[in-house]
């Protein structure tokens, strides 16, 4: 579980000289990755595609810029991370501030409710209701917070990786992620708790 | 926050906390300020049991944890699940001029 971009080496001097074997490769390696990402921060299969296409794009003109610093897969995902928010900013300008809301999770992590839900059977767990649940609540974190939980929990990046991608401190990183967590805890809660009581009802 | 009162420990233990030798009696908040690198395994021996000794006697903070790592582990089953579609890959390559490589794969 939360494997982190299994790569195999692919060589930059390679990919720096446009060779298109290694860069098969690369996109081979990470597609899956960037498109999840991209999909799980922008909720569309078509922006996500989007997102995929312009971040190997843009890998495969700037390569040269790349000195190799970080993994070639954090790099990529600092381009589809920068990518998908400059999206959602876009997505922002054309609304009014219905959605201002959405951006005002960071209060405080102290937990809500203290139910026990873990004790519910696995199917309804993994429901198709409860997945669709699970989809919508992650939209209802704030872009900061969403990338953040993301790249730690579900991509797998150490704290180290995701402050690189975010370019961030690693200390923003713990408070930006111990928010989303809290927060999503919170959401699962409000759902699973509902089935808790028609379960032992 | 309502839950303030609620999330206290139902009892101390100080018998558990004389076994490990030293009197680190954590309080709630100590739980949730180490929350996050509790989960990710990031603490040193002690701190984790001190955590754990605590979560043993307190059932607010026991019910915490394990939902928030419920939800963690929900998240990451759901990513798992979430691959690029086949065609959505084909039209990749084809748009990075990559289609020779497709078969390959």
């Amino acid at each position: 579980m939360n494997e982190n971009i299994n790569q195999q080496e692919i060589s930059l001097e390679a990919l720096q000289r446009k060779d298109k074997a290694a860069f098969a490769q690369l996109v081979a390696q990470n597609s899956d990755h960037i498109y999840r990402l991209a999909l799980k921060m922008l909720g569309n299969p078509q922006d996500a595609e989007d997102i995929l296409q312009e971040t190997f794009i843009k890998a495969f003109n700037n390569i040269d810029g790349f000195e190799g610093r970080s993994k070639v897969s954090t790099w990529l995902y600092r381009i589809a991370v920068n990518e998908s928010l400059s999206l959602l900013r876009k997505r922002k300008d054309n609304l009014t501030s219905i959605d201002a809301g959405l951006e005002t999770d960071d209060g405080d992590i102290l937990p809500k409710q203290i139910i026990d839900w873990c004790c519910l059977p696995e199917r309804e767990l993994i429901s198709d209701e409860a997945r669709h649940y699970i989809t919508e609540a992650i939209d209802t974190l704030s872009d900061a917070n969403r990338a953040t939980f993301l790249l730690r929990d579900v991509e797998g990046l150490s704290t180290r990786e995701a402050a690189k991608v975010l370019d961030i401190s690693e200390s923003a990183v713990k408070v930006r992620l111990m928010r989303a967590r809290m927060q999503l805890r919170e959401s699962l809660t409000d759902f699973f708790a509902n089935k808790l009581a028609k379960e032992s009802a | 926050m309502n839950h303030e009162h609620d999330h206290q420990p139902q009892q101390h233990n100080h018998e558990h906390s004389h076994d490990y030798g030293h009197d680190h009696q954590l309080s709630c908040k100590d739980i949730l300020t180490n929350l996050n690198a509790y989960i990710d395994g990031e603490l040193d021996n002690a701190l984790c049991r001190d955590i754990e000794t605590h979560i043993k006697s307190c059932p607010n903070c026991r019910i915490v944890v394990n939902t928030l790592k419920k939800t963690i582990q929900l998240y990451q089953m759901d990513g798992q699940e979430t691959m690029l579609p086949d065609e959505a890959r084909h039209r990749l390559m084809s748009r990075l001029d990559l289609d020779d490589y497709v078969a390959k794969e």
